[in-house]
């Protein structure tokens, strides 16, 4: 989960991480008051979920009232990647004399938390890795949830140019990594880390992700989910148990297990259809899911044929089939239906879908060869 | 022969007690996997389907001999159960629940570290040799006993393949599902290396998916160690492009994530990779005499 750069700012306060000083607002009049408080010239900075706001304008430095009024006006209006702007975080601007870079995250490969620093910071930092991966440190931190005295110097010296720089760079991390480990982070990114001309350090952006899997143990975390950048069918599939993702093909889908509705997707596309989207109905065999996936589906006004490709193990087939049966009862679906289920309670399924005169395939490619066929 | 589990495995579930645990306790039974003993804090000398039901690992352990557990808990408690399970010497621990949180595997993966223990999962299916002993929740009638080694990070997708394998009477020695979580316990290397080693295992399956970069790591260790025949899938190929994580992902990963790469990166280890998982027996056939 993803949170807004204004509530990123926030945690880094509450974390003793040098945050940019400033406050959000929705109207120009206070957006006013925050710069009049804090001092011209400000930074107003649009506060999207998504990345490129900079490059769409959504940034700007004014340097006065008249400045603040006639750009925040302009940034509410702008469309960043098919969202409005609804809140503008107003900050005091920085007079930079150095960036660098700061990340915490996981490593899948290492198993580990990992620690990354640059003295490169800013904008450009993804192409630095790439192009000069020796600009980039990184310091894994072997299970540990504190940073190791004889591994993290030398790792603060490579990032950081003097002692006095080193010592602050060690409280920014330690910091970071409490936050990290505390809120069960997947990111706490610092992008660009900046000292200023006085010798003053600021995190002059704050990105804060959060570890879906453990939200549970984290219900504040939980309220601060800006629901604008959720897709309603995607939400709604979510409530149900389900996984789904809208594409732009014609073909729906239904499916169990998120490698096998994968796969489904690609056959489909190898034989020549275009799915509709992606699916998975996940681990139980609750009927209910059915329901709520065939509703999803149906309300794509392209969908048209629906294939239902099940391989049971500890969902059970003829729970899929109850629950195809209860749809039918339920909603009205003129849409042909493609079934093939296989697996556990396979015959019992098949029973109750041909008693309904619902034609079941025997294979995953004959089923996905008849739903493309009903399209064409 | 089989590779991890065969007829003398004896298995402990825990949370025998809880849906899934006797659904699946009952249908590894009847599989013939040698179901010695159940774990549930609190539930000691109840049994489930006449499967003793014991307090603790280590007791259970202590009284049964035995040597893998397999895990049923929900996700908030299976950090405990496989720390549990580390602590009581169990060769190897299966975990098949889903949505356990990042930073509790990575505890558990420095505990795991310094043990002698073995993981599989979590988020997993689990893992069969057919015909000897089955520990996870594959449906038990699609596979076959043979000498086709598997290896997965999907769960229905290799019921797909093995499926598939034994339509056209190529039987397994063992099917594993490594699970389709970042942090997990073995990797498709630490099971690729005992299929090399196993001298029944004639022919190797790998199925691989978008993300990580696990198949890489595959691929480098086929092109250096494996003589044996690989067949491989790689799912994904027409997913939506991941969603990012700041900037962070794209500086610890070195681009081997999506499909193309995965699939270029395993064919260049000599691995004959399908573009549909039916074409799997017959690619396979070619390969294995």
């Amino acid at each position: 989960m993803k949170i807004h750069e204004y509530q990123a700012a926030e945690f880094f306060k509450k974390f003793n991480i040098p945050a940019l000083d400033g406050a959000v607002a929705t109207e120009v009049s206070a957006a006013a008051k925050i710069a009049e408080k804090i001092g011209y010239p400000v930074v107003l900075k649009s506060q999207v979920l998504v990345g490129g706001r900079g490059k769409a304008g959504g940034i700007k430095v004014v340097k006065d009232q008249a400045e603040l009024t006639k750009n925040f006006e302009q940034i509410r209006k702008l469309n960043i990647k098919g969202y409005r702007v609804e809140k503008i975080f107003v900050v005091k601007a920085i007079d930079i004399k150095k960036e660098f870079y700061a990340a915490i995250t996981i490593d899948p490969s290492h198993n580990d938390i990992v620690l990354i620093g640059s003295s490169a910071g800013g904008i450009d930092i993804e192409e630095t890795a790439q192009k000069n991966p020796k600009a980039i440190q990184k310091l894994y931190l072997k299970g540990n949830r504190s940073l190791d005295p004889k591994t993290i110097g030398p790792f603060l010296k490579k990032v950081f140019p003097d002692a006095a720089s080193q010592k602050i760079g060690f409280d920014i991390f330690q910091n970071m990594l409490a936050l990290f480990c505390q809120y069960d982070c997947s990111l706490v990114e610092i992008n660009p880390l900046v000292v200023d001309k006085k010798g003053k350090w600021c995190a002059a952006d704050a990105k804060v992700n959060f570890d879906d899997n453990a939200l549970f143990r984290h219900e504040d975390v939980v309220a601060m989910q800006d629901l604008k950048y959720e897709d309603p069918d995607e939400m709604e599939a979510k409530k149900a148990g389900l996984s789904f993702v809208k594409l732009d093909g014609n073909i729906g889908c239904i499916v169990n297990g998120a490698g096998l509705a994968m796969a489904t997707l690609d056959v489909i596309k190898v034989l020549g259809g275009n799915p509709a989207n992606f699916l998975d109905v996940g681990g139980s065999s609750n009927p209910e899911k059915v329901l709520s996936a065939l509703k999803i589906i149906l309300r794509n006004k392209n969908v048209k044929s629906i294939l239902i490709n099940i391989f049971g193990g500890i969902t059970r087939c003829d729970d899929i089939a109850n629950g195809i049966i209860a749809a039918i009862g339920q909603i009205k679906i003129l849409t042909p239906l493609v079934v093939r289920l296989t697996g556990t309670n396979e015959k019992e399924a098949k029973e109750i879908l041909k008693k309904n005169n619902i034609t079941t395939y025997p294979s995953m490619r004959e089923a996905v060869e008849k739903a493309i066929k009903l399209v064409k | 022969m089989s590779v991890l589990i065969d007829q003398n495995t004896k298995v402990l579930v825990q949370g025998i007690t809880g849906r899934d645990g006797s659904f699946h306790a009952q249908k590894m039974q009847e599989y013939g996997t040698k179901v010695v003993a159940g774990v549930t804090p609190g539930k000691g000398g109840q049994d489930v389907n006449g499967i003793p039901v014991f307090n603790s690992v280590a007791e259970a352990r202590e009284k049964t001999k035995a040597n893998t557990a397999v895990i049923y808990v929900p996700a908030k408690f299976a950090k405990d159960a496989m720390l549990e399970d580390i602590k009581a010497g169990i060769e190897l621990v299966v975990c098949i629940t889903e949505g356990i949180p990042v930073l509790d595997m990575v505890e558990v993966e420095k505990v795991l570290q310094k043990s002698k223990t073995r993981l599989i999962g979590p988020n997993c299916p689990g893992l069969i040799s057919p015909g000897k002993s089955k520990v996870g929740i594959m449906p038990g009638h699609i596979h076959k006993p043979g000498s086709i080694g598997v290896v997965s990070r999907s769960g229905t997708l290799t019921y797909e393949v093995v499926y598939n394998l034994t339509l056209k009477d190529m039987g397994q020695s063992t099917c594993v599902g490594i699970g389709g979580d970042s942090i997990i316990g073995m990797r498709f290397v630490d099971v690729l290396e005992l299929f090399v080693k196993d001298k029944d295992t004639k022919g190797i399956v790998i199925v691989g998916e978008i993300g990580g970069e696990d198949e890489q790591a595959a691929a480098e260790f086929i092109k250096k160690n494996c003589k044996k025949p690989v067949v491989g899938f790689i799912a994904g190929k027409s997913a939506p492009a991941g969603k990012r994580m700041g900037h962070a992902g794209a500086i610890i990963s070195s681009g081997f994530s999506t499909a193309e790469a995965k699939i270029e990166v395993l064919r260049s280890a000599g691995v004959a990779i399908v573009d549909l998982p039916d074409e799997i027996p017959a690619v396979l056939a070619k390969k294995v005499r």
